[in-house]
């Protein structure tokens, strides 16, 4: 499987989203400014500051060339995940349902947290089963998942609520603990936690490991 | 004629000037002058004493005067690193005052061609539980490092921060950068091939910073807010792009030199450009992109706005520099030519308004003696007495709750430590943050400075610490810039790492004052003694002078920072205890003498900061720093820790805490006693025999007590109230 990670620039995880993606399958890199994805299978949307987060975070990355092709790509069924400021794009471009808000504290807060799966059978998590903790680290200022209760209803009852910060974990405000989600289709999946950072014990876990191998295991 | 003297030079300066220039200066030229002349930029008060340091080494790559120093690691790679001082702007302003000081830091490290790869800080303030001032000063310095570090995605992996009453008026915030390279694509920042182009890249020039290195750096604090449009704004967006920008001209072999724009901005990056390739150059201000079209031609030379880097390019290549950065969105902009003139010539429009000669203004900075002498008196007040208790367990969380030894968890999560992926250690994990090297085997370019992603075989990485415990020069200067050495020196130890290079910031009070001049060269001998000793190379640094202000002087504080090398990085060692049933043992040097001068225990007791401090044997500490880090690297140790603040007593709350375990220890002569020469290590009794007679068991690890026989014994739960609390609380 070959992987597509964005680079905006502002952009700072994707060398790692890259080589995260290259333990499991083969990456490359998608240029903001080229509305080409390059033929790959999948696409990753990685952390940073995208535009130096001007205006609100997501807002002008999800204008970028590039971002055409991914929305079409995801509509189309392709398989994307966000991460971090990945994910806030995706709420930006109305992929994925939900916002972030600035965390409670109103601090960026770099820590380890443990994920619970709600739904292991998206594209980006069925290689781990229901009920499983994941041990991935979060940082961010804008993480505070937040939908309104109608949505949030719905979205449990489509199994859209994909990951879970286990308790005691959920440092920024997330409602109902939120730190994953997809689309209904589930193949368009974004988290706040960085798995691309937890793909080798040596540097804390490599629990993230699951969700890219997650993406090679869904039939072509 | 006093304008000289408003931007900080004497009358014997300016007179020298005339002589050099052959005619009294104009406007411009008096500004240029004036900022090559600070102490910021010419050393004048320091350049003595910093020749005195040691500047050899077997793997010394690049030593003082370029944009930072390098080390090589092996493997055809080089580490480069470098600390700084951003104190004054940061007492004006903290947030951009410390965001600018991790910018310009960084700026250093991709100037030389290497990717920063790791940030950490090392923090002065007032009092904190007494002064609102120096926790506002310490909330924004930390929000303004973290903003800085973590929207450029470079990880901030370890610091330190000490509060004492004479940082009250004067905080400290030095900033040190790591990062690597190729060593065969190191570039050096002398400019040369007369005819070839000078770019300025990055943000436009405004009116920020206009004097900072004169007016800031290079006088005693007084009248803050007025002071307060010299310090510059930082925009960590804009230094990514410059970042990659830069690293991508370097890459595709488009410059001939490079530079940043630091303090002084043009004016220095320029002048030293020149100097080093023993060239001219021609410099049109109103080429610049600025930022406020009415700006004057002096303003333009002398404006310190951040993320801007000066570039030289051979003619035919100038087309592919800009389109470079017009892909980065980083605007370029040919300013000027390399000359055979030796002068650098400023032009506004056709006008020349500058004609300095380069060797006058880079080189002849006057250098002045120091007139050092032992102050008679104490210069520094007793702290106030806040600890009354004589009971050994209250004494114990009485320390772990103080502001100074309690827990850091508050501070350092404000800062991206992973970013990279490359952090084995990460704060409160060990003494010495580890970072792992890149795989040799990653071909492409992308990933070349990035980990192995093979999990099997040895891992090589890299150490890093940054400390100076400034009460403890001011007690006692030399033997307290020793120590600084010796502990960054303990802290690599702890995680299995041996120094290769030390880089160094010094931080004092107006050196014009003899007692100054005394605390600042006896701590230089100290420094140099001790990495003599250790056969540590200084590969750079920087001097933050005249940090007084009415109250006095600062704590004399030398912070070392020190980059080592270890094998495998799947051996590091953890601080925290790690099994029940390990034995715990001190392993420490026959000359190890702990005392209660100048420790943590003395200020909370209110004692007077005065030494000496113990005497240590060099030889002898080099020697058990080896040993530690043998037994580390060999895998047997399950915790190593150095007894550092609050004696073998703090050192084993540290240990328990770490590690989630209680401890029962025998009875200690010492508990809060401090001096360099001890270790706290745990694991298997037979881990313990090749330490032989250094070794000395005094318990066992387990349970949810740290009891100390005839002492204490003490709940880790309250223990780790008192220790997460103790800086957390004072923050909310």
């Amino acid at each position: 499987m070959r992987f597509g990670v964005v680079r905006f620039p502002g952009t700072c995880d994707e060398v790692d989203a890259y080589l995260a993606a290259s333990r499991v399958g083969e990456a490359e890199i998608l240029w903001h400014a080229d509305a080409d994805l390059k033929g790959v299978d999948a696409v990753i949307v990685p952390g940073g500051f995208s535009y130096g987060d001007h205006l609100r975070v997501g807002a002008i990355a999800r204008f970028a060339p590039v971002m055409v092709e991914v929305d079409r790509f995801a509509r189309n069924g392709g398989l994307v995940l966000g991460i971090c400021n990945g994910f806030q794009v995706l709420c930006e471009a109305g992929l994925l349902p939900g916002a972030l808000l600035p965390n409670t504290s109103l601090r960026f807060t770099c820590r380890q947290v443990d994920l619970e799966v709600v739904n292991a059978s998206t594209s980006w998590t069925n290689a781990t089963a229901v009920g499983d903790t994941l041990s991935i680290p979060a940082k961010h200022n804008t993480g505070r998942y937040y939908a309104p209760d109608p949505v949030l209803d719905e979205m449990e009852a489509n199994g859209q609520v994909v990951l879970k910060y286990a308790a005691g974990h959920n440092f920024n405000g997330s409602v109902r603990d939120i730190a994953g989600v997809s689309n209904k289709a589930g193949n368009v999946v974004g988290l706040m936690p960085h798995p691309e950072h937890a793909v080798d014990a040596l540097t804390g876990s490599a629990d993230g490991l699951k969700l890219f191998a997650s993406a090679v295991a869904v039939p072509a | 004629m006093s304008k000289h003297r408003d931007l900080g030079l004497t009358d014997f300066e300016y007179d020298l000037i005339v002589e050099k220039m052959g005619r009294e200066p104009n406007e411009v030229e008096l500004a240029v002058f004036s900022l090559m002349w600070s102490e910021h930029c010419g050393y004048k008060h320091s350049r003595p004493l910093l020749k005195t340091l040691p500047t050899e080494g077997p793997r010394l790559v690049m030593g003082p005067g370029e944009n930072a120093g390098a080390v090589d690691v092996g493997n055809g790679l080089s580490c480069a690193f470098k600390v700084e001082s951003h104190n004054h702007p940061s007492a004006v302003e903290p947030f951009q005052g410390a965001a600018t000081g991790v910018g310009g830091i960084l700026r250093d490290i991709f100037a030389i061609g290497a990717r920063p790869i790791a940030i950490l800080d090392s923090l002065r303030f007032g009092e904190v539980a007494e002064s609102a001032r120096s926790r506002y000063l310490l909330e924004h310095a930390v929000a303004g490092i973290g903003h800085y570090g973590n929207s450029i995605g470079i990880a901030t992996v370890g610091g330190e921060i000490y509060f004492e009453g004479p940082y009250e008026q004067n905080c400290l915030v030095n900033a040190m950068a790591v990062g690597l390279i190729q060593t065969d694509e190191l570039i050096k920042s002398a400019a040369a091939g007369v005819g070839n182009v000078v770019v300025l890249f990055g943000a436009r020039t405004g009116r920020d910073g206009i004097g900072g290195a004169s007016v800031l750096a290079s006088a005693e604090l007084d009248t803050d807010m007025e002071k307060r449009p010299t310090v510059q704004i930082g925009d960590p967006f804009e230094e990514k792009k410059l970042l990659e920008c830069s690293l991508e001209l370097l890459d595709r072999k488009l410059l001939v030199a490079l530079q940043d724009l630091g303090a002084a901005g043009l004016t220095s990056s320029s002048a030293e450009m020149a100097a080093k390739g023993e060239v001219g150059l021609d410099l049109h201000v109103r080429r610049v992109p600025l930022r406020e079209q009415d700006m004057e031609a002096f303003e333009i030379m002398i404006s310190e706005s951040q993320e801007r880097m000066l570039c030289v390019v051979e003619p035919d290549r100038v087309q592919e520099v800009l389109a470079v950065c017009a892909k980065w969105e980083v605007n370029a902009t040919a300013i000027g030519e390399v000359t055979d003139t030796r002068r650098l010539r400023v032009f506004d429009g056709d006008e020349l308004v500058g004609d300095l000669p380069v060797e006058a203004l880079v080189d002849e900075c006057p250098t002045y003696e120091l007139e050092p002498a032992e102050p008679a008196t104490p210069l520094y007040p007793a702290p106030p007495r806040v600890l009354e208790s004589e009971d050994p367990g209250e004494i114990l969380l009485g320390l772990l709750g103080s502001a100074n030894l309690a827990s850091r968890k508050g501070v350092f999560e404000q800062y991206d430590a992973l970013v990279g992926s490359r952090t084995v250690r990460r704060p409160e994990q060990a003494d010495a943050a580890v970072l792992l090297l890149p795989d040799p085997a990653n071909g492409d370019k992308l990933t070349a400075l990035s980990p192995s992603k093979d999990d099997d075989g040895p891992k090589p990485a890299i150490a890093m610490s940054i400390d100076g415990n400034g009460r403890r020069v001011a007690a006692d200067p030399y033997r307290g810039a020793v120590e600084a050495v010796l502990e960054c020196s303990a802290n690599l130890a702890c995680v299995g790492a041996e120094p290769l290079g030390l880089t160094n910031c010094l931080n004092f009070g107006n050196p014009e004052k003899p007692h100054i001049a005394w605390q600042f060269s006896r701590a230089i001998a100290g420094l140099g003694d001790a990495c003599r000793a250790f056969g540590i190379p200084v590969v750079g640094g920087n001097v933050s002078l005249y940090n007084e202000g009415g109250e006095g002087p600062i704590y004399p504080t030398p912070v070392v920072g020190l980059v080592g090398e270890l094998p495998d990085a799947r051996k590091s060692g953890r601080l925290g205890f790690q099994t029940a049933g390990d034995v715990i043992a001190i392993v420490a040097a026959d000359s190890w003498a702990p005392s209660n001068a100048a420790s943590e225990l003395s200020k909370l007791r209110g004692e007077a900061v005065e030494g000496p401090l113990p005497h240590v044997e060099l030889g002898e500490l080099k020697a058990l720093h080896a040993a530690i880090r043998q037994a580390v690297r060999s895998g047997s140790l399950s915790s190593a820790h150095d007894v550092a603040e609050g004696g073998v007593a703090v050192a084993l709350a540290e240990s328990a805490l770490a590690g989630g375990l209680g401890a029962t220890v025998s009875a200690l002569d010492d508990l809060f006693g401090e001096g360099p020469g001890a270790f706290v290590v745990s694991g298997p009794a037979e881990a313990m025999t090749p330490f032989g007679a250094a070794a000395r068991v005094i318990g066992e690890v387990g349970g949810d007590v740290l009891s100390i026989e005839g002492a204490l014994s003490v709940p880790l739960v309250d223990l780790d109230r008192a220790f997460t609390r103790g800086l957390s609380d004072l923050l909310e």
